[in-house]
């Protein structure tokens, strides 16, 4: 397994989805460039998910983004096809996922891959410690042994004492944790969210993406998260995948997304962004002009330009940007100004 | 849009009524000229029933000796048998005081203290009305036909529910078994299984099993997709998802299943004596051949009690809540129950000491005698006034119409109501039938449902509207209607009998009874389900009571009314079929005369086949209606 | 687990018919669990009379079932069977008796001849005969009806709402021996069968036309209660004549009287011992039955109450049938 030539976590090629009859005859044609829309309407077929190719690295957070319909979900579930895709390539920890007979599927999903759904899918028939400790029961782990590790995991988020509840019994941010103990038990490399909390009220969404941070800081898995909220994307996502259509339109940091929208549709998509939070110094420092005294403060490229703003009104001397110990460019008060003002220069600079 | 758009264009209109109207006068007019030609008179004699009655002579013969029975079908026969003859060791093992103290343990933790009640009370009702031998042996007959329907129900309704295109296939035919009146089964079942006991199972199951499979399917259909993925995506196995998911998930829905089941079973049961299946049924025959409702009535009781019991248990669990605990009392007293109940066996008879029953025969009869000779006049006067006013004109235009006539109306009717689709499949029905044979009495029987659908509609209707006006007229009509569900349809030739004599109208009269309760029903739930918001926009903008139910709730009940009607007619052809029992004659007295005579089997055999496509095609021409919401939109498609 | 048990039913059936297939009366024949056996006294055996849709028939059934359990300790059932069907019992193992047949010479072809699941067990002493009858008064009124002759000539007077423009001849249970329609076809009468598919609707209709003074005409038959009740006449059809009922597609004739007689299965004449004696022994006259007959349809007695009264006042008749 680990002899794969790549160290992803998961990769995918060229993944194709099509729902209807005909899929494959859409793929072997000129159809499969159609838009969605033409193609519907030309072969009665949905393209879900068009040619989409990506890397996950192990330990990172790699969150998919759209809008609704945008194929999220469908990609997702092909990663371990609970939908089976119409074309492409998908590997886990290296195994080709497509080629695995029914047998070695189960053996990935209960032991490699787990998931957690929007809506929970909780069994509401089986105590909270019986639905965490599903995935061991399927697997043949003893009562006794099962039990144990449910109990711990369920401590690991935050439900000590609900063992013996019913799901309905808990409200429904209990109820995800549920859900995540329950992926969380079968000690998976990768762990699948399918949007787990949009149905969620906001307080408890912000509890439960604080909750999902520090799992990762402890478990250190891999996980790939979908959602369709843009600030719960940009909290999480090292690197954010942007849909549209079934096909990904950019894919990058937080900061490359919100800095260069690839085009209009993703630039819609983070316009409400407060950018000072989300880029940093490196992003709008300039190469020093002659005359700019450059004994001023020095603050480290990675800062946010938020946390420059106390800086530079504390010194009129402009800012010296430093990443890796040497000078990457400076940042004085009025580009500072304008960038907040909204006249990002850079952005003008690389339209330009 | 293209019926404005053209008559504007043109500048003329033709009222709404004008077409319907000119089909009607060209119809007269054909049949006026026509009338007496090409109609199909009935011949006992006919090749088509000879032939089959040579095939169940051929079978007769070859039972014993061809290998499709000796092989199959008897062995099925010799199976459902010895499993009848285990219940009935059984149930008769146990005797009275083992039967009544088991069934009031099991009611006891099924729904505690009033079910166990109800159900110690309902056993003990059995041997109190001097019926104990016969409802144990329609208990054992119930209870083979309810195990038989859920072992093959059941897992063919999961695979329905798992499977689209499974619940595709099944879903129709399973349609055709449900307007398949009971009569039908009969005959064929003969055939096969001949007569006896296990024929009998054989034919209640397949009665009892489309709503085994149906719920089942529904049950197991409506389970969480996401539960069914989250188990997927953790990597259980087919049968891990369908044991720990689907079936624990469609649990309470599957009660409700086995609860309609047995509700089937037992209104088929009685018929099933007919072919010489034991047990009440035999009682209520008998007093229909006696024409005394003082036999009849305390077996159409123990029946209902034996339904309603039933049916409190098994809606006990099915409502009961599967994580609650059973209390420790209950199962202390269902344990005591159970247990004195078998340790007085060896003390106690058997059977139900005749000393501790009451005979109601005599005064029951005395009654009915006394109802008889007072209303006479009424009951002749209601009686004549509907033969010769309606039933003799319609039966007399159906028959002396020629066929082709006949057929065309059916057509152009079904086409206007439910579209090409259905209407071909009317016509298609009414060829066969005329193909069949049994032209004449598919129209008298056809005279006879269209007259009881007309009045079970005015009345249901009627008593719907009340209702759904008067909450405290429904309050009281709810618990009556009830009732009359849960009993068996044959339970309403009793009055009918007893007021009328046999004659048609007694089959009018019963099925009326039998099919107004479900007309009440959807009536008023589907004025009530009129949206609250529309009734107050109407209210505000001041119409008067009768206009708020004219223009605004009668026309927006339109589909609950149209599915009611449905309802009725398949509802009538059934009953009126068993109607052949009390002179309704025509294709009910074919069947039964197809049981009684060797020489009318093929007759009776056929006729049965005409009654299934009858109510294939009156059900084909009402059921369009219900899935179009308004006439118009046909029209623009 | 289920394939096992399946198996294991299999084998038992199997075993049970040895392996040659299942014939249908392989069924658990007259071995049905003996209910209402009170723990002292094992019953000898269960013998099963069909019941025949008419009170005569029930009238000697219930005084055999009632020999056979106060004298000889049988368990008796009284399936409700209709004639025909009651033949096929026999081979079902449904049937061990039918108490009174009319003759049915096609079903003792077929099911004693051909089949051999049944035999004769000789004659119940009564006489049978089949007609049609009218009340007194019409025949009073109109001397000439009582001959079929005539019949289409009082058409108009037999009219019902049932009949519609022809005249009625009330008919009785669907099971009954009929050649109605043959006759009216074969005589050109214009008249319709109404069927009123029960006995009792017979007898109302009669009882009701000789009282209210209704036309009526109807099928009817001797033995019966009623003729000591209601004055009847009967028509005359033409006479019966040997074998002019041979096919029942052109019967033109009237029905023959009939030595009623009694018919078993094989397998109890066979097994059946004391029970089968006595049910061959059995024999007596009209008026016996239709003084219990009279009893069960008009002193409101139960059809056991009827049996033990004529017993208890005819010992000497009952005892020679008594096997020794
Ligand atoms: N089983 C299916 N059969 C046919 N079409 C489907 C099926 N599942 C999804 N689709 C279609 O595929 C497209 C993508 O659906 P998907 O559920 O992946 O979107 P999504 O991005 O997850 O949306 P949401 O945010 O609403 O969950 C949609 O147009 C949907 O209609
Ligand atoms: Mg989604």
């Amino acid at each position: 397994m680990g002899d794969s030539p790549d160290s992803a976590a998961i990769t995918v090629e060229g993944l194709w989805k099509i729902f209807g009859s005909g899929a494959q005859k859409v793929l072997a044609g000129d159809d499969r460039n159609l838009d969605p829309v033409a193609l519907r309407e030309k072969t009665g077929c949905t393209a879900a998910v068009r040619d989409v190719s990506f890397e996950v690295r192990p330990g990172e957070v790699f969150v998919v983004m759209g809008l609704s319909g945008s194929g999220k979900s469908t990609l997702v579930r092909c990663l371990t096809r609970l939908i089976e895709p119409s074309a492409g390539e998908v590997r886990i920890d290296g195994e080709d996922v497509r080629a695995a007979s029914p047998a070695r599927l189960r053996e990935i999903r209960r032991h490699q891959v787990s998931m957690v759904f929007q809506h929970f899918g909780l069994l509401p028939h089986r105590k909270v410690i019986d639905n965490v400790a599903y995935g061991l029961e399927i697997q043949g782990v003893p009562r006794q042994e099962r039990h144990a590790r449910a109990a711990e995991i369920l401590s690991l988020v935050g439900l000590d004492g609900y063992a013996g509840s019913f799901p309905d019994q808990l409200s429904g941010g209990m109820q995800q944790r549920v859900g995540l103990a329950r992926a969380l038990a079968v000690d998976p490399q990768v762990m699948l969210f399918d949007e787990p909390f949009s149905a969620l009220d906001p307080l408890i969404r912000r509890d439960m993406q604080a909750e999902v941070i520090r799992l990762h800081r402890e478990v250190g898995k891999t996980m790939v998260f979908i959602t369709h909220d843009l600030s719960e994307a940009l909290k999480l996502g090292e690197r954010i995948a942007i849909m549209r259509a079934g096909a990904i339109v950019q894919l990058g940091t937080a900061e490359e997304l919100v800095g260069a929208p690839a085009d209009d549709y993703v630039a819609d998509f983070v316009r409400d962004v407060p950018r000072s939070h989300v880029l940093t110094l490196r992003w709008i420092c300039r190469a020093p002009e002659p005359g700019d005294p450059l004994d001023g403060p020095e603050l480290p490229a990675a800062t946010p330009v938020k946390d420059a703003v106390a800086v530079a009104s504390a010194s009129s001397l402009p800012i010296k940007v430093v990443a890796d110990g040497e000078l990457a460019g400076v940042v004085d008060r009025d580009d500072l100004l304008a960038f907040l003002a909204g006249q990002d220069p850079h952005s003008v600079r690389a339209n330009a | 849009m293209s019926s404005t758009t053209v008559s504007a264009s043109s500048g003329f209109r033709l009222p709404r009524w004008a077409i319907p109207a000119g089909a009607t006068i060209g119809f007269v007019a054909a049949y006026v000229i026509f009338r007496g030609t090409a109609t199909l008179p009935h011949d006992d004699e006919a090749p088509q029933f000879l032939a089959v009655t040579d095939l169940r002579e051929w079978i007769d013969d070859h039972r014993n000796d061809n290998p499709f029975f000796l092989y199959f079908l008897n062995y099925i026969r010799l199976g459902v048998g010895a499993l009848h003859t285990l219940f009935q060791t059984v149930l008769y093992a146990l005797g009275w005081p083992g039967i009544t103290g088991v069934m009031g343990a099991l009611a006891w933790l099924a729904g505690g203290w009033r079910t166990g009640l109800l159900a110690l009370a309902g056993v003990s009702a059995f041997g109190v009305l001097g019926l104990w031998q016969s409802s144990v042996d329609t208990l054992a007959l119930v209870g083979v036909a309810v195990l038989l329907s859920l072992v093959i129900g059941i897992p063919v309704g999961v695979w329905a529910g798992l499977s689209a295109r499974v619940r595709r296939t099944v879903t129709p035919v399973l349609d055709v078994m449900q307007i398949m009146p009971t009569f039908a089964y009969l005959a064929p079942l003969a055939l096969f299984f001949h007569i006896g006991a296990p024929a009998g199972a054989i034919a209640t199951m397949i009665y009892a099993i489309p709503p085994a499979i149906r719920i089942t399917a529904l049950a197991v259909a409506q389970v969480s997709p996401t539960a069914v993925e989250a188990s997927t995506s953790l990597g259980a196995t087919r049968w891990q998802t369908l044991f720990k998911v689907h079936l624990p998930l469609a649990r309470s829905t599957m009660a409700l299943a086995v609860n309609q089941t047995i509700m089937m079973a037992l209104s088929m049961v009685v018929i099933a004596n007919l072919i010489s299946a034991p047990g009440l049924g035999g009682d209520i025959i008998r007093g229909l051949s006696r024409a005394q409702v003082g036999i009849m009535l305390p077996a159409g009781v123990a029946i209902v009690v034996m339904a309603v019991v039933l049916d409190r248990m098994t809606l006990a669990t099915a409502r009961k809540d599967p994580r609650a605990r059973t209390r420790r009392t209950d199962l202390a007293v269902a344990g005591a129950l159970a247990a004195a109940g078998l340790a007085l066996i060896p003390v106690l008879p058997a059977v139900w000491p005749e000393n501790v029953t009451i005979d109601v025969v005599a005064p029951v009869n005395d009654a009915v005698r006394w109802a008889e000779e007072n209303w006479y006049a009424v009951t002749t006067g209601i009686k004549d006034v509907t033969t010769y006013a309606l039933l003799n004109p319609l039966e007399s235009l159906l028959t002396s119409a020629p066929w082709w006539l006949v057929a065309l109306a059916a057509l152009i009717l079904a086409w206007r109501v439910s579209g090409v689709r259905a209407a071909l499949t009317a016509l298609a029905c009414l060829l066969a039938i005329a193909l069949l044979g049994v032209w004449e009495h598919t129209m008298q029987t056809l005279t006879t449902v269209t007259v009881a659908v007309l009045v079970t509609l005015v009345i249901g209707l009627l008593l719907g509207v009340a209702a759904a006006r008067a909450p405290r007229f429904s309050a009281i009509q709810r618990p009556l209607l009830d009732a009359a569900q849960t009993m068996p349809a044959f339970v309403y030739l009793l009055p009918a009998l007893a007021l009328f004599g046999t004659t048609r109208f007694t089959a009018i009269f019963a099925s009326v009874i039998y099919a107004v309760p479900p007309v009440v029903r959807l009536v008023e739930d589907g004025i009530k389900g009129v949206p609250p918001t529309v009734v107050e926009a109407a209210v505000a903008a001041g119409s008067t009571p009768g206009q708020l139910l004219w223009k605004v709730q009668l026309p927006m009940a339109r589909r609950a009314i149209l599915l009611a009607a449905n309802q009725g007619i398949v509802m009538t052809l059934a009953m009126v079929v068993i109607g052949g029992l009390v002179g309704a004659g025509a294709l009910g007295y074919d069947v039964v005369s197809g049981f009684s005579q060797r020489t009318d089997f093929g007759m009776g055999f056929v006729a049965g086949v005409a009654t299934v496509l009858l109510g294939v095609m009156l059900d084909r021409i009402t059921q369009g209606a219900d899935r179009r919401t308004s006439p118009r939109k046909r029209k623009m498609s | 687990m289920k394939i096992r048990l399946l198996a294991g039913i299999l084998v038992l059936g199997l075993s049970a018919v040895g392996c040659g297939g299942a014939t249908v009366d392989t069924s658990t024949t007259s071995s049905a669990p003996a209910a209402g056996s009170s723990a002292s006294a094992e019953p000898a055996g269960t013998v099963k009379i069909a019941i025949n849709p008419w009170v005569g028939y029930e009238a000697s059934a219930h005084v055999v079932a009632y020999l056979l359990r106060n004298e000889l300790g049988y368990n008796v059932e009284l399936p409700e069977i209709k004639e025909q069907l009651s033949w096929e019992g026999f081979e079902t193992g449904d049937v061990d008796v039918i108490i009174e047949n009319w003759g049915h010479p096609d079903l003792k072809e077929q099911f004693i001849e051909q089949k051999k699941v049944a035999v004769e067990a000789g004659s119940t002493g009564n006489k049978g005969v089949i007609g049609w009858y009218i009340p007194k008064w019409m025949a009073d009124e109109h001397p000439d009806i009582t001959d079929s002759k005539n019949l289409n000539k009082y058409a108009d007077l037999f009219k019902t709402s049932e009949s519609g423009d022809k005249g009625q001849l009330l008919f009785g249970d669907p099971s009954y021996v009929s050649n109605e329609e043959a006759l009216i076809k074969n005589l050109k009468l214009n008249y319709k069968v109404v069927v009123g598919g029960s006995e009792a609707a017979l007898i109302k209709s009669a009882q009701q036309a000789q009282a209210q003074k209704k036309p009526l005409l109807f099928y009817f038959w001797d033995p019966h209660w009623l003729f000591s009740q209601t004055e009847l006449i009967r028509v005359n059809l033409p006479p019966y004549t040997e074998g002019c009922d041979a096919d029942p597609k052109k019967v033109a004739c009237d029905y023959p009287e009939m030595d009623l007689d009694k018919i078993v299965s094989k397998k109890f004449a066979d097994t059946g011992g004391k029970a089968y004696e006595l049910v061959k022994n059995f024999n007596w006259t009209n008026e016996d039955q239709n003084a219990v007959a009279d009893d069960m349809t008009n002193k409101g007695m139960s059809g056991e109450e009827a049996a033990k009264k004529w017993v208890e006042a005819n010992t000497a008749k009952w005892q020679a049938w008594i096997p020794k």
